[in-house]
C-alpha cells in the first residue's frame, strides 16, 4: 500500500514537471506580454527597465528555472494586471468555483444515481425512456444556452430566483461561502444546476449501463436464486459494482468542474475562477494563465490520485495486482 | 413414489421471438423424493438450465411459464408471486449454476454475500449470520471457513468457489437443490470429491438434488434416477440403472453407445450422429426422427409417453426392446448409497 502510494506519487510528481515546461513554452509563444503591459508611446528606456525586471531578456531556460525556483518557495509572480500576488488572486477566487462545482456535482450525483438505476433496471418502461431522453439533453444542447434559459424562466419570467452574481457569502474556515445562507442557495441554485446537467447526463448513462449489465450477470441471477429482495440485489450487488466506473468519472469531472467553469460563470456573473483566467486572456496576464494552468494540472493530478486509492479499495483485483 | 418432495406437471416454458414462440421448455414432468438425486441428462440446448430456472421462477422477460405446475411438498409455486415466492427461493429450493467464476459477486467478500444470504430469510443479527455462514462452509469441506469469509472470489479456486456455492445453497436446509451443471466446469479429481460430498449430504440431510448434467457418467455413479431431454421434452425416464443398463429410447441409445466402457468423469457427452435441432423449426412428430435409425412411418406424427415396468418411461412410437444380460457399468466409482 505504501510502495503502491509513493509509486502514485513520483508519478504525480512527473505530470506536473512534464505540464510546467509545456504550459510554461506554451504561454511562451503566444507573444512578449510588453506590448500589451505599457503604453506603446511610452519610451525605450521604460521599455528597457521593464524587460530587465521581469527577466524576458533571459535565455527561455533560464526564465524556466527562476519560474520553477520562485514557485517551490511559494511564489508564483505577481500579476501584470492587478499588481498583487498571483496566488493569493487565484486563492481568492477559489472558494466561489469550489462552491459551485462541488454543489454542481451533488445534484448530478444524487439525482443521476438514482435515475440511471431506475433506467437501468426497468430499461424498458416508459419512465426509463424518458430519463435516457433527458440525459441526452443534459449532454448535448449547449451550457450557456441552457443557462440563458435557465435565467429567463426562474429570474426574469416567474422571478423566483436572481439571475446572477454571488449574494451574501458567510466566511467558514477563512473562505466565503454562500451555501452557508437561505439567501445564497437563491444564488448558487442556477448556476450549479446548469453546471450540473452534462454530468448529470453523462451520470445517468454510466449508471444505467452498469446497472443494465450488472442485471444480467450470473451472480445478479445468483443472488435472486438465494432469495435476496429486489432492493438488496440493488443496494448490495449493483451499486457496490457500478461505483466503480463512477468513481472514475466522478473524479475527472470533479476536476474539470473546477478548471473550466468558465461559460457558466461567465452567463451567471458568478466571481470564480473561471472568469479569472478568461479576463487575464484578454490581456495576456501571463503570470496569471501559467500560475492558473499549472493549478489546474496539479488539481487533476491530486484528484487522480484520490481517485486511483478508492479505486483499490472498491475492486479488490486491483489490490491485488498493485501488492504483487 | 407420492412421497415426492418435488414434482414438475407438465411444465412449459417458452421465449417470445421475432420467429413466435420457442417452447424451450414443452411438456417436461418429473418428481424427485427426499434424499434422492434426479439426474437431468441432455445435449446442449434441450432445455435444462431453463427448466431449472422456471422452477425458481426466475425466468425473464420475453420468457414466460405458459403451462404447467411446481409442486413443492404439494403446493403449486408457480402461482407465487413477488415476496411469497422470493421467500421459497433459496429457503425451501435452492439453485447452483454451472459457472463458479461468474455465480459469486467478484467486488463482495464471501462473508459479505453469505451474510446477505442468510438474513434473506432469516432475521439474525450479523454475528450469528456470519456463524451460520462459517459452518456451512466447514459442512462442504472447505479448511479455515473463518479466512474464506474475508477472502474474495477471485482468491479461491474453482472447486472452492463451487463449494462455497453449494455452501451457499445448503444455507437454509432447502428441500430441493438443483444443480446445474456446477461440476463441468471442475477437473476430475475435484469433481469426484464435490460428488461424494453431494451424496453425502443427500443422504444425513433428505435434501433432494436435480442434477443437471451433460456427462452421462456422473449420472450414472451419481444419480438414483434419471430424466434424458431432448429439444425442451423428456424422452425417458426411469431408475438410473435401469436405463443405463437397457435404454428403450434410441437417444438415450445412442448417448450410451457413444460412451466408452471405462468412461472418465468429467468429458463431455458423447455425440450422436447429427446435431441438435433448432427450436425455431422442430420436425413435424418426434424431434429426434432426422437422428433416428429406428424412426418409421409413425413418427411424423407426435409419439406417445409409453410406461414400462419400474416406472418407466420413453417417448416413442417403437420403444427398444428390454435387454436382459449384465448391466453395463459406465464407471468403475459410484457415489450411490447402498440402499
Ligand atoms: N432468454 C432466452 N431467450 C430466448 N431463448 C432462450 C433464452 N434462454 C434460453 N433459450 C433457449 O432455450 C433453449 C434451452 O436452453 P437451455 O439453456 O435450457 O439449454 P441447456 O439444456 O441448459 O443447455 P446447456 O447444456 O448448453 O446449458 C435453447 O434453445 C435456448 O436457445
Ligand atoms: S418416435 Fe420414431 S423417430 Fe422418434 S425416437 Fe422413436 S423411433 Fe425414433
Ligand atoms: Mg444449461
Amino acid at each position: 500500500m505504501i510502495g503502491f502510494l509513493i509509486q502514485r506519487i513520483l508519478q504525480a510528481l512527473m505530470v506536473v514537471i512534464a505540464m510546467s515546461i509545456i504550459v510554461f513554452l506554451g504561454v511562451y509563444a503566444i507573444g512578449n506580454p510588453i506590448d500589451v503591459m505599457i503604453d506603446p508611446a511610452s519610451d525605450q528606456a521604460l521599455r528597457e527597465a521593464l524587460i530587465q525586471r521581469y527577466g524576458f531578456d533571459r535565455p527561455l531556460f533560464e526564465q524556466y528555472f527562476i519560474f520553477m525556483n520562485n514557485m517551490l518557495h511559494g511564489d508564483l509572480g505577481e500579476s501584470f494586471i492587478y499588481r498583487l500576488p498571483v496566488l493569493n488572486l487565484i486563492l481568492s477566487r477559489l472558494p466561489a468555483t469550489l462552491e459551485l462545482a462541488l454543489t454542481a456535482m451533488l445534484i448530478a450525483t444524487f439525482l443521476g444515481i438514482p435515475l440511471g438505476l431506475w433506467a437501468g433496471y426497468k430499461p424498458d418502461s416508459l419512465s426509463a425512456k424518458a430519463i435516457m431522453g433527458f440525459s441526452v439533453l443534459g449532454f448535448s444542447v449547449p451550457s450557456f444556452w441552457v443557462g440563458l434559459l435557465l435565467i429567463m424562466v426562474f429570474a426574469v419570467e416567474l422571478g423566483w430566483l436572481p439571475s446572477g452574481g454571488r449574494g451574501p457569502t458567510t466566511e467558514v474556515l477563512g473562505m466565503n461561502l454562500s451555501i452557508t445562507s437561505l439567501e445564497g442557495w437563491s444564488y448558487i441554485l442556477l448556476p450549479a444546476f446548469n453546471l450540473a446537467l452534462f454530468k448529470l447526463g453523462l451520470l445517468i448513462r454510466l449508471t444505467r449501463a452498469g446497472t443494465v449489465e450488472v442485471m444480467s450477470s450470473d451472480y445478479v441471477r445468483f443472488a435472486r436464486a438465494q432469495g435476496l429482495s429486489e432492493s438488496k440485489v440493488v443496494g448490495l450487488h449493483v451499486l457496490k459494482n457500478i461505483s466503480i466506473p463512477i468513481v472514475t468519472v466522478f473524479g475527472l469531472e470533479l476536476g474539470s468542474t473546477l478548471a473550466f467553469a468558465v461559460v457558466t460563470e461567465t452567463v451567471f456573473n458568478w466571481p470564480g475562477m473561471g472568469k479569472l483566467i478568461i479576463d487575464s486572456i484578454t490581456v495576456l496576464d501571463r503570470p496569471v494563465m501559467v500560475a492558473y494552468l499549472i493549478l489546474v494540472v496539479f488539481l487533476f493530478v491530486m484528484i487522480n490520485l484520490v481517485v486511483d486509492l478508492i479505486y483499490g479499495q472498491l475492486d479488490p483485483r486491483i489490490r491485488v495486482k498493485a501488492a504483487s | 413414489m407420492s412421497d415426492a418432495v418435488l414434482r414438475v406437471n407438465n411444465l412449459q416454458t417458452q421465449f417470445q421471438t421475432r420467429a413466435g414462440a420457442l417452447k424451450a421448455v414443452d411438456g417436461v414432468s418429473f418428481e424427485v423424493g427426499r434424499g434422492r438425486i434426479l439426474g437431468l441428462v441432455g445435449e446442449s440446448g434441450s432445455g435444462k438450465s431453463v427448466t431449472g430456472y422456471s422452477i425458481l421462477g426466475l425466468i425473464e422477460p420475453p420468457g414466460k411459464i405458459a403451462g404447467g405446475e411446481v409442486l413443492l411438498n404439494g403446493k403449486d409455486i408457480t402461482r407465487l408471486r413477488g415476496d411469497a415466492m422470493r421467500q421459497v427461493r433459496g429457503a425451501q429450493i435452492a439453485m447452483v449454476f454451472q459457472d463458479p467464476m461468474m455465480t459469486l459477486n467478484p467486488v463482495l467478500k464471501i462473508g459479505t454475500q453469505m451474510i446477505a444470504a442468510v438474513r434473506a430469510h432469516d432475521r439474525v443479527s450479523r454475528k450469528a449470520a456470519r456463524a451460520r455462514a462459517r459452518d456451512a462452509l466447514a459442512k462442504v469441506g472447505i479448511p479455515s471457513p473463518d479466512e474464506r469469509l474475508e477472502a474474495y472470489p477471485h482468491q479461491l479456486s474453482g472447486g472452492m468457489r463451487q463449494r462455497v456455492a453449494i455452501a451457499i445453497a445448503l444455507l437454509h436446509n432447502p428441500a430441493v437443490i438443483i444443480a446445474d451443471e456446477p461440476t463441468t466446469a471442475l477437473d476430475v479429481s475435484i469433481q469426484g470429491q464435490i460428488l461424494a460430498e453431494v451424496r453425502r449430504l443427500a443422504d444425513e440431510t433428505g435434501t433432494a438434488f436435480v442434477w443437471v448434467t451433460h456427462d452421462l457418467a456422473v449420472v450414472s455413479s451419481l444419480a438414483d434416477d434419471i430424466c434424458v431431454m431432448y429439444a425442451g421434452r423428456v424422452v425417458e425416464s426411469g431408475p438410473a440403472d435401469d436405463v443405463i443398463a437397457s435404454p428403450r429410447h434410441p437417444y438415450t441409445a445412442g448417448l450410451l453407445a457413444s460412451v466408452p466402457a471405462e468412461h472418465e468423469p468429467g468429458t463431455k457427452l458423447p455425440q450422436v450422429p447429427g446435431s441438435t435441432p433448432s427450436l425455431a423449426n422442430l420436425p413435424q412428430g418426434c424431434a429426434f426422427a432426422p437422428r433416428c435409425a429406428k424412426a418409421g412411418p409413425a413418427c411424423t406424427t407426435t409419439p406417445p409417453v409409453q410406461h414400462f415396468e419400474d416406472g418407466r418411461t420413453a417417448l416413442c412410437h417403437y420403444p427398444i426392446e428390454p435387454v436382459s444380460c449384465q448391466p453395463l457399468s459406465l464407471t468403475s466409482t459410484t457415489y450411490r448409497s447402498a440402499s
